[in-house]
């Protein structure tokens, strides 16, 4: 869908048209955001909120019509429950050390095996500060969470649930409502990485049940350096802020401060402004695809993928078998081929994919491999390009066959 | 362009490496991992006097990783420590230059093929990871510590 409005999907690489297969690292911007974050850039550029001239109120305008916009793409009802940052690592690092002082030593925050380090790795800083411990939700075999295991995990000293809505790797969709309600009848609140999800299949907040939820711009054909923590009003309420300057604060003293209203309150410093002008655009883009025709063409490819893969002997596919339960990526790994070695002979081909442990060591562990290949899908992904994907894993396995 | 890469000589390594099998004694050992990717090697050395009589390389990783070992391998019994410390310093400086290759007398072998790895710098680690445990073993031998784990990963 929409394929020629990606400019950079006309290139060619290393002699051949280029295969992206990648988005799940990061999506590629269709004109219309290049053009409106450059726009921002030579017509408006100034900082927001302080500002009394005419360019640092449009800047304003632009950026806080970007947490409207979001609020509204999300199902959010209240535009102040959308706190923007710098991406879904910042916000996950925002929701962790956030709650610190709420976490008692003693108390239990439970992750998944399945999460990208971006949400294990602040919890576990923030858990050893405040003497908390942190669990595991172990996955089965065909790669989905073990429900049974996380029902027994729960308990009245769970403090936090912190999970993925799709995983990575596996492309997994974990059934977030469900568990949150099922959290929340422990006390627990729930913080949910949704940066696999968000522009890739229909994700209403609400709907959702979490009370905190993080994605970034870049996935969802938007700008780098720019995401989102999006929050029930009471539990933003409940988080301190974790960084510390101008615009988050209400009064400051020689000796003390008080901080703004939420979401002001976290977001210290000067934003991406040019990218909070530009991610509507990308909304609009997949508002008029529409979500569903996007989830509907992702799982198709998946379909493809999964079936086109499945006819190369020996290797093994990672992930829930049917198109229509994961998200929009297939991860494999080739016996005869090492994952760097495989994602450079497909480079040669003009197909870019990821190779490595996609910042998901403890899952690759259960795995039992150290890398994994990754291809990654967005609206403009063609059935074309997964046959050029498997006609050149062929050649790879050709080059190292024996 | 992937020919210059994956050369037949490079495949051959990686397909059955050299002295992959484990000593049942040895004088010196190190391991070395590159953490972003995964590559993980093991090196063994046995020492007759001066001269390495023996050696085992256990690579997991990419072909470029397996095939350096291999290589290693193959070159460095019958060596001195200076020898092989001369001959591993001198294949890192060629891999981190754009010119220049192994002199004839340090007797490369495959080595001189390995070299073509440094038209791609991001496998140039891969490619070194096994040479750099080398010297972490020779050292450890020589100075009669216990080594420690290393990388060619800044």
């Amino acid at each position: 869908m929409f394929r020629e409005r990606f400019p950079v999907l006309k290139r060619r690489v290393n002699g051949r048209p280029l295969v992206y297969l990648d988005s799940s690292a990061t999506a590629q911007k269709p004109e219309a955001v290049i053009a409106a974050e450059a726009r921002f850039l030579r017509e408006h550029n100034a900082n927001v909120h302080r500002g009394m001239h005419t360019l640092a109120s449009e800047a304003t305008d632009l950026y806080e019509a970007c947490r409207k916009r979001t609020a509204r793409f999300l199902g959010v009802p209240h535009e102040s429950q959308v706190v923007i940052t710098r991406g879904t690592t910042a916000s996950l690092n925002l929701a962790a050390f956030g709650l610190a002082a709420r976490i008692a030593p003693g108390d239990e925050i439970l992750v998944t095996e399945m999460e990208h380090h971006a949400n294990l790795v602040p919890w576990f800083q923030m858990a050893r500060r405040a003497g908390a411990v942190v669990r595991a939700v172990p996955i089965t075999d065909d790669g989905q969470l073990d429900l049974d295991a996380y029902r027994s995990l729960l308990n009245a000293r769970t403090r936090v649930v912190a999970l993925t809505h799709v995983s990575n790797v596996l492309g997994t969709i974990n059934p977030v409502a469900e568990m949150a309600a099922a959290a929340h009848r422990h006390g627990a609140l729930v913080v949910v990485d949704a940066a696999q999800s968000v522009g890739h299949l229909p994700v209403d907040f609400q709907a959702l049940g979490c009370d905190l939820l993080a994605f970034s711009a870049h996935k969802v054909y938007g700008p780098m350096g720019l995401g989102f923590l999006v929050g029930r009003p009471e539990v933003l309420e409940m988080l301190d802020p974790v960084e510390f300057g101008g615009e988050m604060i209400e009064t400051v003293t020689l000796e003390d401060a008080t901080w703004a209203e939420i979401p002001a309150r976290f977001e210290a410093g000067t934003p991406n402004v040019a990218g909070a002008a530009a991610f509507p655009v990308a909304l609009d883009l997949v508002d008029e695809a529409s979500i569903e025709r996007v989830r509907t063409h992702e799982i198709s490819i998946n379909a493809t993928a999964l079936d086109r893969l499945a006819s190369l002997d020996g290797l093994v596919v990672y992930g829930p078998d049917d198109p229509a339960q994961r998200g929009g990526l297939v991860s494999f790994h080739d016996p005869l081929v090492h994952p760097h070695d495989m994602a450079q002979i497909l480079d040669a081909a003009g197909v870019a994919v990821r190779a490595g442990h996609h910042c998901a060591q403890p899952l690759h562990r259960r795995l039992g491999v150290v890398a994994t290949t990754r291809a990654s899908f967005g609206l403009y992904t063609t059935h074309d390009e997964i046959d050029a994907l498997v006609a050149a894993i062929g050649d790879a396995r050709r080059m190292f066959g024996t | 362009m992937m020919d210059e890469l994956y050369r037949e000589v490079i495949l051959d390594h990686h397909r059955s490496p050299r002295g992959s099998a484990p000593l049942a004694c040895c004088d010196a050992e190190a391991s070395g991992k590159n953490p972003s990717c995964g590559d993980d090697v093991t090196l063994q050395l046995k020492y007759d006097a001066e001269r390495i009589v023996g050696v085992s390389v256990a690579t997991q990783g990419c072909a470029i990783a397996t095939a350096s070992g291999s290589i290693l391998a193959e070159l460095v019994v019958g060596r001195t420590s200076d020898q092989v410390r001369v001959l591993a310093e001198a294949f890192r400086a060629v891999m981190h230059s754009d010119a220049g290759e192994l002199a004839d007398e340090l007797d490369p072998g495959d080595l001189e093929v390995l070299t073509g790895v440094r038209k791609f710098p991001v496998r140039v680690k891969c490619a070194l990871l096994p040479w750099i445990t080398l010297l972490e073993a020779v050292a450890s031998a020589e100075q009669g510590r216990a080594p420690s784990e290393t990388t060619t990963e800044a």
